[in-house]
């Protein structure tokens, strides 16, 4: 077999999940559920308004109720070392301080934490939890976005200046155009797994936690930093994560409270928030205020954009992300502006949520880019291939791959496009009005870092090990398909072993990056394993080492799952336990540190979403009855976790097109629906039958298996497919999220 | 274990599982059980030593999970979700919202499907209450996990005790008809993964096959 090609094999028995079993068990352990002697509780009680000071804080009958070890406020925490000399407790976004809790008595967004109450049992410490009572010196607060916009700036630093190619805002004077206002509200990750840390103080300076982070190497930063210890004394495990996407990319100030406390009371505390605090204090997808114009010559071509972007922020950080630098390359198009602004708003600071601002970006860009096709009387999906961008037109350079031109034409057959009429409201069964939308998703093909140490034991075991973690995608069962490929080794015999900063460094769980990144290290490390068996097959003694032939290359090798053997006499075998033995190893280790390099190419993933949806326009109701995703990530690597990594992604996106919104009473400055019951995310009924479809053609040159990222382009073009279908079922155009049946109805 | 009686019908109770309209009947149940030691009422009300009234604070509870009888002294505030994980061990129940709105801590009691986090732990008194962890038979998994595997139901896995516990029941209930059918009563365990489509193909696979469950 040659390595090099291994994935173009063109059908390969995709590999159930490799932690699949724990996870069906109850046998696989999240944060909150380590089993660690002797561990106290905790609870967070927060600010019960949006802006002030704490004028007073009364924790004596908290203190005297049953099993209470302690109380944490300002007026007693334990000084922090990080907040003194201005290093960060938890890394900063892009500008600004990170909030530092317990460290004095501003308030700054409501529900922010102002006590930690410790208590021996979880029962009780919510109980005392309820005995704190403080007073406040209210100050005037600002939630409303609509309301500030006129505040709205730059954010510090030179990534997020206005752009602009050609000539500016040329869309005004193009022969055909169009100018529009897209809004998309705030949205929460909402993980089903709460935000929880077990910390066990070791020691005056050693720490170790057990935590909800997508990265174990970055929690250990923070908490370093915090706490002013050497990285080596602090231990973050994570092994597996109830989802995240993007909510625990840093550490909150409930994990460093958490670690405060357990401080205090020198022994471990437990600390899982409510899912009312997962609302108010671990971020969310900010609110976005879109401007998008378009410019076109009569037979659609387009000659300019114009994206604009305003997103909150909280008053102590600039929260940023790329919301507007998908319209600088997804279309061939000379004249580009993009403007980029925030609003400080009385809240916790944002964290990327899946897709991040590429997503919102593109329900603005891809609505747009519908209504346009629609005025120009074109398909849209003729409008972009009219547009198709054969190179990157924002930085000049060639695209390492892109078949996003299939990835339309796998779509649409499947969906059933040619029923689609550019016409709206010409399809009606009974009372319902049918629609087909699609929407275009680009995300960057990153790579970075990581480090694997593969472990070959006599008893023909294969170990992975590296600290990345896995929120869901399915690191582990990626690893052990490229390394099964690699070594001729059924999966069984691999094991993966992760999420601790114990062992060799992995990235964080984010950016669409860690196929590409660790998964070129295990291939890697596979490699470098397999020239060293070839070193040892080769040694004198060895049944390889002949009077003629002195040394084996790998190539000359077939490895499989007990022993390596000559691939031109397959008589010619020596089993991995006999050769380990015969070189006196107890196992064969290996160390590989990989890396992306520098290309003189741009590399993007490609996703196109179609959605067939039902509306129902007495009621305003939106049933989807199908969706079709496609994607270009490049060679599929694990298609079974892949397929239900997109189909996450899709579902997440009919979230974010038809219910997902955060409710504020600005009066108060507090989220209404702050709960699983108010905060609509899809439920089981609201998903139809979605269809997966990968290109699954290799991109010669992101890694070494050809791969692209997923995770992001899984989500990005979602919402605009629904609402685009929306606009072909009803006629109606709606360009503020969610879609719910009130804006149908009265649009 | 056995099918014992038909579940309501899930759209009278409110939702597929037990509801709020059963948490309201346990909890006036409760106060009434509450009400018996006056030592406890007397010193709540006046808010007096609480310390002394901890001591009051525990009842007895004897409940069969996952085949084991555990002779218990517990706090009548006690969920049956939190005593699960944080006194039991048992951690596969999962805690996603502590009000019954998202179905990750679904368990069976007496072979129906029931909101650990909306049971009080003293109300399980006689019971039988059997958690994602006793659903194998030692090495073999239960039909739905193998199901759940084969479709890949999952991702985190976080949802996925409360989804493969539900299905079970959606079953046994006879509301695993269509595929349709399958996702209305499934709606009440929420996956932010977004394994719905593989979670209705696992329980329809599983009912296909016609396994006692
Ligand atoms: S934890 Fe019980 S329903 Fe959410
Ligand atoms: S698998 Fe993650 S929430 Fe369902």
């Amino acid at each position: 077999m040659d390595q090099h090609h291994f994935f173009d094999a063109p059908e390969r028995d995709p590999i159930d999940r490799v932690d699949g079993r724990a996870k069906v068990t109850g046998g696989a352990t999240y944060s909150a559920e380590y089993k660690i002697q002797n561990t106290a509780y905790g609870f967070l009680v927060g600010s019960t308004v949006a802006k002030g000071r704490i004028k007073a804080i009364d924790t004596k009958s908290a203190e005297r109720a049953p099993g209470v070890l302690a109380v944490i406020t300002h007026l007693n925490a334990p000084k922090i070392p990080g907040y003194q000399t201005g290093k960060d407790p938890s890394k900063p976004q892009t500008g600004g301080q990170p909030l530092r809790v317990f460290y004095n008595d501003e308030i700054f967004y409501y529900d922010q934490p102002i006590a930690l109450v410790i208590a021996d049992t979880y029962e009780r410490v919510l109980h005392a939890a309820k005995l704190v009572k403080a007073q406040f010196e209210k100050a005037a607060h600002q939630t409303d976005m609509e309301a500030n916009l006129a505040k709205a700036k730059i954010p510090t630093g030179p990534r997020f200046e206005d752009y602009k190619r050609g000539e500016l805002d040329a869309y005004k004077n193009a022969p055909v155009k169009l100018e529009q206002q897209y809004n998309h509200p705030v949205e929460v990750h909402n993980p089903m797994e709460l935000g929880s840390i077990i910390a066990r103080w070791e020691g005056a300076d050693k720490v170790t936690v057990y935590t909800k982070t997508q990265g174990v190497g970055s929690t250990q930063n923070s908490i370093r930093d915090a706490f002013g210890l050497k990285a080596e004394n602090v231990t973050v495990h994570a092994e597996h994560i109830g989802g995240a996407f993007g909510m625990a990319l840093r550490t909150w100030p409930y994990e460093i409270a958490a670690i405060m406390g357990a401080q205090k009371i020198g022994r471990p505390l437990k600390l899982m928030l409510h899912r009312e605090q997962m609302f108010t204090n671990v971020g969310y997808r900010p609110e976005t205020v879109q401007k998008i114009g378009l410019g076109a010559t009569a037979d659609g071509k387009l000659t300019a954009i114009t994206h604009e972007a305003t997103a909150n922020t909280s008053p102590y950080e600039e929260f940023t992300e790329a919301t507007v630098n998908i319209s600088r390359f997804l279309y061939a198009c000379s004249n580009v502006t993009t403007r980029y602004r925030l609003v400080p708003l009385n809240v916790c600071t944002p964290i990327w949520m899946r897709g991040p601002g590429e997503a919102t970006g593109c329900f603005a860009l891809e609505s747009a880019m519908d209504e346009l096709a629609f005025a120009l009387n074109l398909d849209p999906i003729e409008f972009r291939i009219r547009n198709h961008a054969d190179t990157d037109p924002e930085r000049n350079l060639p695209w390492s791959s892109k078949f996003l031109k299939e990835c339309y034409e796998l779509g649409s057959d499947r969906i059933g496009w040619k029923d689609r009429k550019l016409q709206p409201r010409a399809r009606q069964e009974g009372d319902w009005l049918v629609g087909y939308g699609m929407g275009t998703g680009s995300f960057g093909a990153f790579r970075g870092s990581a480090t694997v140490k593969a472990i070959l034991q006599r008893d023909n075991k294969l170990v992975l090990q590296c600290s990345v973690n896995d929120m869901g995608p399915g690191t582990a069962t990626m690893m052990t398909t490229i390394a099964s490929e690699q070594m001729g080794m059924p999966p069984k015999q691999i094991a993966v072993q992760m999420g601790s900063t114990g062992l060799p460094p992995g990235p964080t769980q984010g950016g669409s990056m860690v196929t590409s990144t660790v998964g070129a290290a295990v291939h890697d490390v596979c490699a470098a394993l397999k020239e060293q068996l070839a070193a040892l097959a080769s040694k004198e003694g060895s049944p390889f080492h002949t009077a003629n032939v002195h040394e084996v290359k790998v190539d000359d090798l077939v490895f499989s799952e007990t022993g390596l053997s000559l691939k031109r006499d397959g008589s010619v075998k020596i089993s991995y336990a006999d050769l380990l033995q015969r070189n006196s190893l107890p196992a064969l280790e290996l160390t590989k540190e990989s890396r992306g390099q520098n290309q003189p190419y741009s590399s993007y993933s490609y996703s196109v979403h179609f959605v067939k949806l039902r509306v129902h326009p007495p009621t305003g109701r939106i049933k989807i009855d199908h969706i079709v995703s496609c994607a270009d990530a490049g060679t599929i690597v694990s298609p079974k976790t892949a397929e239900s990594q997109m189909i996450g992604g899709a579902v997440g996106g009919v979230g974010m097109a038809l219910m997902e919104a955060v409710v504020m009473d600005h009066r108060f400055g507090r989220p209404i629906n702050n709960n699983l019951a108010d905060y609509h995310v899809p439920v089981n009924a609201d998903i139809p039958k979605v269809d997966v479809l990968f290109v699954n053609k290799k991109d010669p040159y992101t890694n070494p298996m050809g791969s692209k990222g997923l995770g992001e382009i899984a989500i990005i073009g979602v919402a605009p497919a629904v609402a685009n279908a929306v606009f072909n079922a009803t006629g109606k155009r709606i360009r503020s999220l969610p879609i719910t049946p009130d804006k149908v109805m009265e649009a | 274990m056995p099918h014992k009686k038909p579940a309501p019908n899930p759209n009278e109770e409110g939702g597929p599982a037990q509801g709020r309209r059963d948490f309201l009947k346990q909890s006036s149940l409760l106060a009434a059980i509450a009400a018996m030691p006056p030592l406890l009422v007397k010193a709540a009300d006046a808010q007096l030593d609480e310390k002394a009234a901890a001591y009051f604070e525990k009842l007895p509870l004897s409940v069969e999970v996952n085949g084991v009888t555990h002779r218990l002294s517990i706090e009548p505030r006690t969920t049956l979700l939190d005593l699960l994980r944080e006194q039991l061990a048992l951690t596969g129940t999962k805690k996603g919202c502590d009000h019954g709105q998202c179905g990750a801590c679904t368990v069976h009691v007496d072979g129906q499907r029931v909101l650990s986090c909306l049971s009080l732990a003293v109300m399980q008194e006689g019971k039988k209450v059997t958690t994602i962890e006793g659903l194998a038979n030692g090495e073999n998994l239960h039909p739905m996990q193998e199901a759940f595997i084969k479709h890949d139901g999952f991702q985190c896995g976080y949802c996925t005790p409360g989804q493969i516990m539900s299905g079970i029941a959606c079953i046994r209930e006879g509301h695993a008809g269509s595929d349709d059918e399958i996702r209305e009563y499934m709606s009440g365990n929420i996956c932010r993964c977004g394994a719905y489509p593989n979670i209705v193909k696992a329980i329809a696979d599983v009912k296909k096959g016609g396994q006692r469950i």
